[in-house]
């Protein structure tokens, strides 16, 4: 196993399982504010409808919630077994951030979840309100402490280092450094987005069974308008976001717009293929100054190129199609929720492709955030803190095998439950229409009555 | 002592280590005592054919084991935020069984949830997983304690004793497990139950026994701590309640199927209480021989600590957040107290 790179390989790891693991996060954050919006309806208007949304989507809910308890376990452990010289270096800040995230984030959602899931009837019904926003609120401050510390990785302030270690010098700098407000709302937004993209493919997968009832419109419409209205908004905040990284790490936006010579009057480049070897692009297509225009706000403004920042910069490939990827998604998410919310505006219903579409995209949210993702953490390569330690650095001396054979395992393992998850997520949405199956064989409900047509209230499973 | 010999309890940088290994010390304590519970029911889902019965066990834990694992979390978190050095070393040597572990948390956790969601003929496979993985969690815990006791010797009689261990562990949660069922369930489950921790009893026993003649060999120091004058006469509670406790316990096993054939509950919670004193009491006995070493003879809790600012800070949440956790756990039991009934949502 010598010619295995152990950083390498820990790298890879470590990116597996939290790719893995942001998968399930990204959806439940939001789902629990959708949830949330459900039952409060419910208790303002008492239309059963919106009670059966939440008792489909709690189901939803669940199970993604535990496939990112699970995976979030794993992290725990990772950060000390893979990269023990990033505590030893910055343990002072990154440990205090962990630490409330525990404190005030996993016991609180882990605890509400109980009670939201099994509760009802056995506490008042706002008590079990209570217990669903505790549990909104939980996800999010988990999101805002591991984001702060993520944000602090990129744009490190608030600190000094004597001896090799971090020192705080102001906790509020530490929190709020310089990416973390752009940082928060981008993952926020891309929450909301992939929650919505969920809600509405989910949704129109029912209806596309016959499944039409009032709660699936309700859910289909919530999702639909929901991204239709977020979308510009996160194409704004992601801007300021690259204005942001322009300021504090160049050699990411360098690598994202693929531009190797310091220049004026850049490019944007639409397609080219990089290569590292020539340090140039092939097969480029480009539009000249629009990169300078979005990057400084003016027609020639000039912006640094790969190679001035000599062997401290990120692999270019990687990030270019990452970057592409993200906008490309992004640009279809916009299409398709605006195309549909116009229909439904229209003719208060989606057309066959429209929904046929909207399946499709189920799960679009998730390419644009690890796309996203990639993006922003290769693109601090070499560095795991920015300028201040490097990836290789932290890296353990766990021989390269251990890492090899486990991460087999983990790999093997996250293949399978991602398969599951999905499968049975649809699964359910077709286990919602169909009242024949056998665990509703005893329900109340009239025979006679085929899929689709049941009165709302009958719906409950 | 000698390692205590220069710590001064009076200033930040001696007491906060000490604090921060109790916090830590208390997580892991409660995570071994409340995960344990749900690992030994899922060791136990296959000891029973019918369908009602699985349901009904997995339901007296549903509402739990999703908190009962962040206990866990914590108590790795405090070791990874107040003790980074000692973290990279334990998790370094254990760095396979972990991945184990963190397998089967991993796959019972999902499980739990897809067995009632996915295809009902996908439902026993995903009840598999839930034993798989309840199972092999439980042995590399096991391990690792093991290896933690002998200081992480990867020698043969080393390996061979966590193994072992492993095994223990596995009893010790089946018996936490049963004693859980009879305790929040009734009829035919309850009476399997109890037959079930009979037969948990004998190799729990024998592993709180061979932790107890083992640890006192790890070093001549923590012999000593043993077997000194006076600290024998002082330690003499610890195996006379533990084995008081296993008296106690085996006696309420024999009478409680007469009893429970009568409708009557009285002392069903009896084992359940008895396993968790004796949980406390190892637990307590292991604590007493390790202290103040994480690593023996290689890393004090002063030596591993974080730079006392960091301390400083955590200490700050730890005290404000602490009881509220404490309180709103508490405050869930009582929600599900009793017996368990069915759970849908």
């Amino acid at each position: 196993m010598e010619s295995l790179d152990p950083v390498l390989l820990a790298r890879i790891q470590f990116a597996a399982n939290i790719t893995f693991h942001i998968l399930f996060p990204t959806i439940s954050i939001s789902m629990g504010w959708f949830l949330l919006f459900f039952k409060s309806r419910f208790v303002a208007t008492g239309q059963q409808h919106w009670m059966d949304a939440y008792q489909f989507w709690i189901k939803m809910f669940a199970l993604t919630f535990v496939l990112g308890v699970v995976s979030g376990i794993t992290m725990s452990f990772q950060f000390g077994t893979n990269w023990p010289g990033f505590m030893n270096a910055v343990g002072n800040v990154a440990g205090p951030l962990l630490a409330y995230e525990v404190l005030t984030a996993f016991f609180l959602e882990a605890t509400m979840l109980g009670i939201m899931l099994f509760g009802r009837g056995r506490v008042s019904e706002r008590t079990h309100t209570i217990a669903t926003l505790l549990v909104a609120i939980g996800t999010t401050m988990s999101a805002f402490w591991i984001l702060a510390l993520n944000s602090w990785m990129h744009t490190p302030a608030g600190f000094e280092m004597i001896d090799g270690q971090a020192h705080v010098t102001s906790w509020f700098e530490v929190i709020f450094n310089p990416s973390f407000p752009y940082r928060f709302s981008h993952m926020m937004i891309a929450s909301a987005l992939t929650g919505s993209f969920f809600l509405a493919g989910i949704s129109a997968y029912r209806w596309l069974q016959g499944d039409r009832g009032r709660d699936v419109m309700a859910t289909l419409r919530t999702g639909v308008f929901v991204a239709a209205t977020l979308i510009p908004v996160q194409f704004v905040v992601g801007d300021s976001h690259a204005l942001n990284t322009l300021e504090y790490q160049p050699a990411k936006i360098a690598a994202m717009e693929g531009i190797w010579e310091t220049q004026g009057s850049v490019p944007a480049i639409v397609f080219a293929w990089p290569d590292a070897k020539t340090q140039s692009n092939l097969y480029e297509i480009a539009i000249p100054h629009l990169a300078s225009l979005y990057l400084t706000h003016s027609w020639s403004g000039e912006v640094k190129g790969i190679k001035d920042f000599g062997d401290k910069h990120p692999p270019v490939a990687p990030i270019f199609w990452a970057f592409r990827v993200m906008v490309g998604v992004g640009v279809l998410m916009m299409a398709v929720s605006w195309w549909t919310a116009l229909q439904l505006r229209r003719k208060k219903d989606v057309s066959d492709l429209n929904a046929r579409v909207l399946v499709a995209m189920t799960f679009a949210g998730w390419v644009a955030l690890v796309a996203g993702w990639y993006v922003t953490e290769i693109g601090r390569q070499p560095w795991i803190v920015y300028g201040v330690l490097t990836t290789a650095q932290a890296a353990s001396k766990v021989p390269a095998s251990n890492i090899a054979i486990t991460l087999v395992m983990y790999l093997t393992m996250y293949a399978a439950l991602l398969a599951s998850y999905v499968s049975v997520v649809f699964y359910l949405a077709r286990k919602a229409g169909s009242h024949q199956t056998d665990e509703h064989a005893g329900s109340p409900q009239p025979p006679g009555l085929g899929m689709g047509q049941q009165p709302a209230g009958l719906r409950n499973a | 002592m000698h390692e205590l010999a220069n710590v001064d309890l009076t200033s930040a940088a001696g007491w906060l280590p000490l604090f921060f290994a109790l916090i830590m010390a208390v997580s892991m304590l409660a995570y071994v005592i409340l995960d344990g519970y749900d690992l030994g029911v899922g060791i136990l889902l296959r000891e029973t054919a019918n369908l009602d019965q699985k349901d009904m066990m997995i339901a007296s834990i549903g509402p739990f084991w999703d908190a009962n694992e962040t206990w866990l979390v914590l108590g790795v978190g405090v070791l990874l935020v107040a003790f980074p050095s000692a973290h990279g070393v334990i998790l370094g040597a254990l760095y396979l069984p972990v991945a184990l572990m963190l397998l089967g948390l991993t796959l019972r956790g999902v499980a739990f949830d897809f067995r009632v969601k996915a295809k009902t003929y996908h439902r026993p496979r995903w009840d598999r997983a839930f034993f798989a993985g309840s199972l092999i969690a439980s042995w590399a815990q096991g391990f690792m304690l093991g290896q933690l006791i002998t200081g992480f010797r990867q020698d043969g009689p080393g390996l061979l004793f966590a193994a072992l261990i492993g095994l223990c562990l596995i009893s010790a949660y089946r018996l936490l497990g049963a004693g859980w069922l009879i305790m929040k369930s009734e009829g035919e489950l309850q009476r399997k139950a109890v037959g079930w921790a009979m037969s948990s009893l004998w190799l729990t026993a024998a592993g709180v026994l061979a932790i107890s003649i083992a640890t006192p060999w790890i070093s001549p120091e923590i012999f000593d701590k043993w077997f000194k004058f006076p600290n024998v006469l002082m330690l003499l509670p610890i195996p006379a309640v533990t084995l008081g406790l296993f008296g106690v316990m085996v006696r309420s096993i024999r009478r409680l199927p007469v009893r429970l054939e009568q409708g009557n509950q009285y002392g069903a919670e009896v084992p359940f209480t008895c396993t968790v004193g004796i949980f406390l009491l190892s637990f307590y006995g292991l604590a007493y021989s390790l202290f103040p070493w994480l690593v023996v003879d290689q890393l004090t809790i002063w030596k591993a600590a974080s730079s006392t600012e960091a301390l400083t800070v955590i200490f700050y949440g730890v005290v404000v957040v602490f009881p509220v956790i404490v309180g709103y756990t508490i405050f869930a039991y009582r929600i599900f107290w009793g017996k368990t009934r069915a759970l849908s949502y």
